[in-house]
């Protein structure tokens, strides 16, 4: 028997989650190079800032109740990524976005905030757009290695994870894989849907697919931005040269994918 | 001559060079800045810049409480810009060679070499090396001698700068003590050069820094040595330089309630959480510290400016734990108000405070059962710095075995699971019996956990590394122990601790082998000749001496053969050398204020095993300090109390 106070806190148990917030927000610029533990900390520091009513997990190091989903890996900038808050107080959606906006470093933004539908942000989050810039490469030479990645059935490429290098396929999960046209020569521009899979196929994986099916390798390093995250239906462009749209942003714009254009202006919601 | 180039557009961001080489080094962000609360000036419209560094990775120096406080003094002011930067790791000290991108600011990505002042912030000595790749990759010669009108005036700052002679060659100056009013002084002293048209050249400007008697500048000196290797003297070698530099005191924290908006990285760091001084100096009069000695008189913030602070400073950045930071911050004369008012303060916020730097005491539990009230209780740590009775007389560590288990008693009950203990290895007259009591102690900690709360489950950690003498303390004449004996005593202290099947488990051993104490003893009590075993181990590859991965012992050694060949002395010269009282010492002519006689005495009544007593309960001892310098002891009680925030 061990009777020591450090086992149970004192006091009563934290207050309940009253509602859950789904914040879609962007990493732009210079912040591209934060890690995603980097965002949770400034995300945590920058909820205490905006003095939200965080729900906490019970125990004796009790946690903000937040959610995150699949994060843009380091270096890659994003107009779409998503997590979840439980709150202890409702709040104003709207007001909750403005003033947590406000408590984050410029470059980190908050696009929008919506109340929760329940169900898991995981599985809503089906895939990807991402925005591949290929600076210093030929067009042609792009749309020349997209087709050949696309007609190949599989696609193995390597990669460094935590647990050693790994090799898996980087096909199957892309759906979608374009070559921007009407571009000046110096500058190749990829539109790719990717699925979320297990392993997580990445951007770099495709540019190394790429690499290995078409030598395209890139003399300096591409700049990648995810552009939009949902359910693969909403991502998939007929005419991929077009912009998928936008589900109607009307009670819940935040649950829909944000649509971006392949350009680098970004739509902010309630700005 | 050339004419020099004043006007040549300096100021611009080297962003777009840089931005192509985060891709691939490791942790991009630590180069990015856009902290929370940093500042970018507009470069035009300020006259005087000052780029501060600390010299070591961006995850140790970001937390620095000193660059911290001296980049957001200089800020503030008018007409005056200042921007931090940080030791590149070698990676991108390869990418930044192989594109000829140049050492440069975090704040606006601006080449160090185009600031008029390049400031080094020195806690340890491991940064010199460090020092020497940053002015190599902002285009600063490594060698004051060959600097011109171009480049900027490189200062140091930081404790380890109350001895600057080993790197007497490649700064221009050094400032010793506190730096809020000394920067903003050599502020005003530069301005008004460079507004006069730059009377002197660069010699004009460092004679006028010289002449404040508050800034030393080691090329106005010159040292003599004696045939057997010993100093001569050290006299100034130009007439307006005074013989003695002083260090600069603040006397009112609550006037300088610096940082008032910490900044908060991106970047995890070592130090997750914000930090308020609560008092600066201690005179607790442990003979091996010299943080304690050099920062005399103890100067108290009050209670009610410290509750501004953490007011103010959480609001500025949503940090969730506050350190109440001081070098024995239990001493503060309203410890427990200040614990109990903030506490209030923060009833159900999720913060928490924490105390650093707990004296071994059981008011100490009560204090920090009160400071955990709101949020995370991590371990318990102590330092009795010596294993026993004896020893701790020597060092002047007045700590009893008997407060100690009284104390750790407390705390297990209180629900306190682990303790940790910091000792020193190496101390002066030590013997292995000395550190084998340590192993005792420890046994008797676990024995008291685990009586005072009828569980196995009680954990101490025994922390120990090789003690390293510095200069102005009474240690600065000991012989320092070597390496290899260093290593032998803790291979025998770990033997014991391990052969008590009953209490092995409970008792976490950690410690530091003997050789990189070698060489932060060689940097500490080094001279001027020290310089060319900095400048050969640097030439060979030496960068990051502090950390594990980088240090290499042997290129020390190494590059201190070569470079000392034609010199009397040796490492070992340097530091298991015991000195006399006469010998002059390479920091003699840096005043800390503590009289050299008064020290000496100390160091006899250490041999003596004499103990002294601190001067804020006690009458004064003398230490010389407050005379010297014109300061006094600032301690309260003020009697005020903190009262609730009212809610918004
Ligand atoms: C007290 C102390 C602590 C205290 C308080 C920290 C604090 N106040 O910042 C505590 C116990 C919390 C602490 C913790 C740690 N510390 Co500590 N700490 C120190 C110590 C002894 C003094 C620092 C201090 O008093 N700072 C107060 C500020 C205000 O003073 P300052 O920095 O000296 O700056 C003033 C002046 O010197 C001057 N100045 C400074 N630079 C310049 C430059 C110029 C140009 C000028 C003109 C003036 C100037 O102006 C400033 C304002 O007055 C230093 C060693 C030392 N001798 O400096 C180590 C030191 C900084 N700590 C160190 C470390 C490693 C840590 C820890 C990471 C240890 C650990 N592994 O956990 C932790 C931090 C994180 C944590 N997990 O808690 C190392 C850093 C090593 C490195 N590579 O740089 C040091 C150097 C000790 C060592 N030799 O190993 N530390
Ligand atoms: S209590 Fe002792 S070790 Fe601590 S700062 Fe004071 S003199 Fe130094």
């Amino acid at each position: 028997m061990s009777p020591l106070p450090a086992k149970t806190p004192d006091g009563p148990p934290p207050p309940p989650v009253v509602q859950r917030v789904r914040v879609c927000y962007a990493k732009r610029g210079r912040l591209r190079f934060t890690s995603h533990r980097d965002i949770q900390r400034a995300f945590e520091r920058a909820l205490r800032r905006a003095a939200v009513p965080m729900a906490y997990s019970a125990g004796f190091t009790p946690h903000p109740k937040i959610s995150w989903a699949g994060a843009a890996p380091t270096g890659t900038a994003s107009e779409a990524e998503y997590v979840e808050l439980g709150l202890s107080e409702r709040v104003e959606p709207e007001r909750l976005r403005g003033s947590l906006d406000e408590a984050l470093p410029p470059d980190l933004d908050i696009l929008a905030v919506d109340e929760s539908e329940g169900g898991s942000l995981a599985d809503y989050l089906e895939a990807s757009v991402w925005r591949i810039e290929l600076p210093e490469v030929d067009p042609a030479h792009a749309r020349a290695a997209a087709a050949a990645f696309l007609a190949a059935e599989q696609v193995d490429v390597q990669r460094l994870t935590k647990n050693g290098m790994r090799t898996f396929d980087a096909r199957a999960a892309v759906a979608e894989l374009v070559a921007l046209d009407d571009l000046p020569s110096v500058c190749a521009i990829l539109r790719v849907v990717v699925r979320h899979t297990t392993p997580a196929v990445r951007p770099d994986d495709v540019l190394t697919g790429l690499g290995a099916v078409a030598d395209l390798v890139p003399p300096v390093p591409p700049r990648v931005t995810r552009l939009a995250q949902g359910p693969l239906t909403l991502l998939l462009s007929a005419d991929p040269e077009v912009v998928p749209t936008a589900p109607e942003r009307g009670a819940s714009p935040a649950s829909g994918p944000t649509a971006v254009d392949s350009g680098v202006e970004v739509p902010q919601p309630g700005k | 001559m050339s004419a020099p180039t004043f006007d040549r557009i300096t100021g611009r961001s080297v962003w777009p060079d840089l931005e192509p080489l985060l891709p691939s080094v490791k942790k991009p962000i630590q180069y990015v800045g856009g902290e929370l609360n940093s500042t970018v000036k507009d470069w035009d419209a300020c006259d005087v810049r000052w780029a501060l560094m600390y010299p070591d990775a961006y995850e140790v120096g970001l937390p620095n409480q000193g660059v911290m406080i001296l980049y957001e003094v200089l800020n503030e002011r008018e007409g005056v810009l200042a921007e931090r930067t940080y030791s590149v790791w070698p990676d991108m000290e390869a990418k930044l060679r192989e594109h000829g991108v140049p050492q440069f600011t975090v704040d606006g990505h601006r080449p160090v070499g185009d600031f008029d002042l390049f400031g080094l912030s020195f806690s340890t000595e491991l940064g010199y090396t460090n020092m020497l790749t940053a002015l190599d990759l902002a285009g600063i010669p490594l060698e004051a001698a060959d600097r011109d009108m171009t480049h900027p005036v490189v200062i140091a700052g930081g404790h380890a700068a109350f001895n600057p002679e080993p790197i007497a060659d490649f700064i221009d100056a050094a400032v010793i003590g506190d730096g809020e009013q000394a920067v903003l002084a050599i502020t005003d002293i530069v301005r008004a050069w460079k507004g006069e048209g730059r009377p002197g050249g660069r010699d004009g400007l460092l004679l006028r820094l010289a002449a404040t008697g508050g800034v030393y500048v080691p090329r106005f000196y010159d040292v003599e040595y004696l045939a057997d290797g010993r100093i001569q003297r050290v006299a100034p070698n130009r007439s307006g330089v005074p013989w003695q530099v002083a260090k600069h005191t603040v006397m009112d924290l609550d006037e300088w309630p610096y940082p008032k908006k910490p900044l908060v990285p991106l970047a995890e760091t070592v130090h997750e959480r914000m930090s308020v001084e609560i008092f600066r100096g201690c005179t607790r009069g442990c003979r091996f510290c010299q943080a304690g000695m050099i920062t005399r008189p103890v100067r108290e913030r009050s209670i009610t400016g410290i509750g501004d602070m953490v007011k103010a400073g959480l609001e500025a950045t949503g940090y969730e734990e506050v350190g109440l930071l001081s070098l024995s911050s239990a001493d503060h004369s309203e410890i427990a108000d200040l614990a109990k008012g903030l506490a209030d303060r923060y009833e159900g916020t999720q913060t928490s405070l924490s105390l650093p730097s707990t004296r071994v005491d059981a008011f100490n539990i009560d204090l920090a059962n009160e400071l955990s009230r709101n949020g995370r209780r991590s371990g318990l740590t102590f330092a009795p710095e010596g294993g026993s009775e004896r020893i701790r007389k020597v060092i002047n560590k007045m700590v009893s075995e008997e407060d100690l288990i009284r104390t750790v008693t407390a705390a297990y009950s209180a629900g306190w699971r682990q303790v940790k203990l910091y000792f020193m290895c190496g101390l002066p007259t030590e013997t292995d019996e000395d550190v084998l009591q340590i192993a005792e102690m420890a046994r008797n900690v676990i024995k008291a956990g685990r009586e005072a709360t009828g569980s196995r489950d009680i954990r101490c950690t025994v922390s120990i590394g090789g003690f390293v003498p510095k200069p102005h303390t009474p240690f600065q004449w000991c012989g320092q122990l070597g390496a290899a004996e260093t290593d032998e005593r803790l291979r025998k202290l770990r033997d014991v601790i391990r052969a008590d099947k009953n209490y092995a488990r409970a008792i976490g051993f950690r410690y530091h082998d003997g050789k990189p104490g070698i060489v932060e003893g060689l940097l500490s009590r080094g001279d001027r000749r020290v310089g060319k075993v900095i400048r050969a181990v640097w030439e060979d590859g030496g960068r990051f001496d502090g950390w594990s991965e980088f240090f290499s012992y042997d290129r020390w050694m190494a590059a201190a053969e070569r470079a000392l060949a034609d010199e009397p002395v040796d490492v070992a010269w340097y530091t298991t050398r015991e000195r006399d009282q006469i010998e002059t010492l390479p920091w003699d002519h840096l005043d800390s204020g503590l009289d050299r006689d008064w020290l000496w005495e100390d160091w006899q009544d250490a041999l003596r095993e004499t103990e002294v007593d601190d001067c804020r309960w006690t009458p004064c001892f003398d230490c010389g300090v407050c005379p010297q310098m014109g300061t006094e002891i600032q301690i309260g009680p003020t009697g005020r109390k903190l009262l609730p925030l009212s809610v918004v």
